[in-house]
């Protein structure tokens, strides 16, 4: 109940800001995380605001590489333990799959940041 | 066996059961063009040293190192032990495809340095392990000579004609292995014009067949390839890939699987993912292996014969 009534004055909050022109660059700090586990991409879908940077951290004993359907984004091979990061700056979703087991499948969702939505 | 296989009552079944699947490698001898049984390594030994006997090796993973497996040079070193203490030498080695664990000039290096102690010839294609450098150049230069495309290629020796295919490039996503239209048409004409009762021998990194697909265990167009090799009179398709022996017999198709020389992975299913199965020490040895392969003169069938590194 307190997190519902926090996200509602949130919610009102960010209302009144932008009913008052209020511009926010609220994205641009923003980070989103998928972890690769037991030959799984987790989350699967993603969703973040435009301008997320995404990193992707390999768990498995295997190596894993991160490619984009449509070649937007493309890791070199991620051993144990390695990092792949990409920031999305346009909203849209981003399907993608690791090229070493491509039925590995994942998605990320973006979303337009705070200050772009609704207008 | 499988209950399967048993109900078939097929003789080529028949003498598949007879083989073991204890190891380190598999013995293939073929004789008229139909993969057949050896049995254990001492029935290979004495084999008519005319028959045509050759070794598979596969998986290496030179570089991997993790629980399953913390060295796994060292087991791919005794895998060319054994080899080389074979009473037979065989005529020469394929290698199925990863070789390397992450496509490391090092890695690379140390493979063939060990590799090469077993002085034979060998015959390579390559695993997804093997293209991960970003240029994807360190494999094609040095297995890559004479051969077509991303590394496919055909030779014959002793009227055996071998295809090495490559299935492990242009991966789709949500997809399984991968030959493509321009192998294809290359094996077409690869094949054309050679008589029916030619054994032919085709060898890749991902089963040709579909083993498993929610683990991405077989390749989308392979039932085209074995299509294209439906009207021999004898066909073995040999595969690495799932780190495990697997076979299957579909008409005049004998498709087999090697186990690796680096680390066991699960039966089909069997856990959450494919991942490298971590075993206890003194059981690890039984689950790497090589196998011996051979076509005897005058018989009908090839056989297989895969002996652990131990057990």
């Amino acid at each position: 109940m307190r997190a519902a009534i926090t996200a509602g004055a949130l919610g009102a909050l960010v209302g009144a800001m932008l009913a008052g022109g209020i511009l926010l660059a609220s994205a641009q700090n923003q980070a989103g995380n998928v972890a690769i586990d037991n030959f799984t991409f987790n989350p699967q879908i993603l969703t973040v605001k435009a301008g997320t940077t995404v990193t992707w951290t390999n768990k498995d004993d295997i190596p894993h590489a991160i490619a984009a359907v449509g070649k937007l984004f493309k890791s070199k091979v991620l051993d144990t333990d390695n990092t792949y990061s990409f920031t999305f700056a346009t909203p849209g979703a981003y399907a993608y799959f690791c090229s070493l087991h491509p039925h590995m499948t994942g998605t990320v969702v973006v979303e337009a940041a705070t200050g772009e939505a609704g207008h | 066996m499988r209950e399967k296989d048993r109900e078939q009552g097929l003789n080529r079944r028949r003498v598949l059961e007879c083989m073991t699947w204890a190891g380190t490698g598999v013995l293939w001898s073929m004789s008229g063009g139909v993969p057949h049984s050896l049995g254990l390594v001492d029935a290979a030994s004495a084999q008519a040293a005319r028959d045509l006997t050759f070794l598979q090796i596969s998986d290496s993973h030179v570089g991997f190192d993790k629980p399953a497996n913390p060295n796994a040079l060292g087991t791919l070193e005794e895998a060319v032990g054994k080899i080389k203490a074979m009473p037979i030498k065989p005529a020469f080695v394929i290698h199925t495809g990863d070789i390397s664990h992450l496509s490391k000039v090092s890695e690379f290096d140390d493979a063939d340095r060990i590799i090469s102690q077993t002085r034979l010839d060998v015959h390579f294609v390559p695993g997804e392990h093997d293209f991960l450098d970003e240029e994807q150049k360190l494999y094609r230069e040095r297995y890559g000579r004479g051969t077509k495309g991303a590394g496919w290629y055909s030779f014959d020796a002793e009227g055996v004609h071998f295809i090495g295919l490559v299935n492990v490039v242009d991966l789709r996503a949500g997809g399984l292995g991968n030959l493509g239209s321009e192998q294809l048409a290359w094996l077409e004409t690869d094949v054309k014009d050679r008589s029916g009762s030619t054994p032919i021998v085709v060898f890749a990194h991902i089963p040709l067949w579909t083993v498993y697909p929610e683990w991405g265990w077989g390749t989308e167009d392979g039932g085209r390839a074995i299509e294209l090799l439906k009207r021999f009179g004898s066909v073995t398709v040999l595969n690495g890939h799932i780190h495990q022996v697997m076979q299957k017999v579909e008409g005049n198709v004998t498709f087999h699987t090697a186990r690796s020389t680096a680390f066991p992975q699960p039966a089909p299913g069997s856990a959450s993912s494919p991942g490298p199965l971590k075993v206890a020490d003194d059981k690890l040895r039984s689950l790497l292996g090589i196998a011996n392969i051979s076509f005897q003169q005058g018989k009908e069938r090839l056989a297989i014969i895969d002996t652990p590194l131990q057990g």
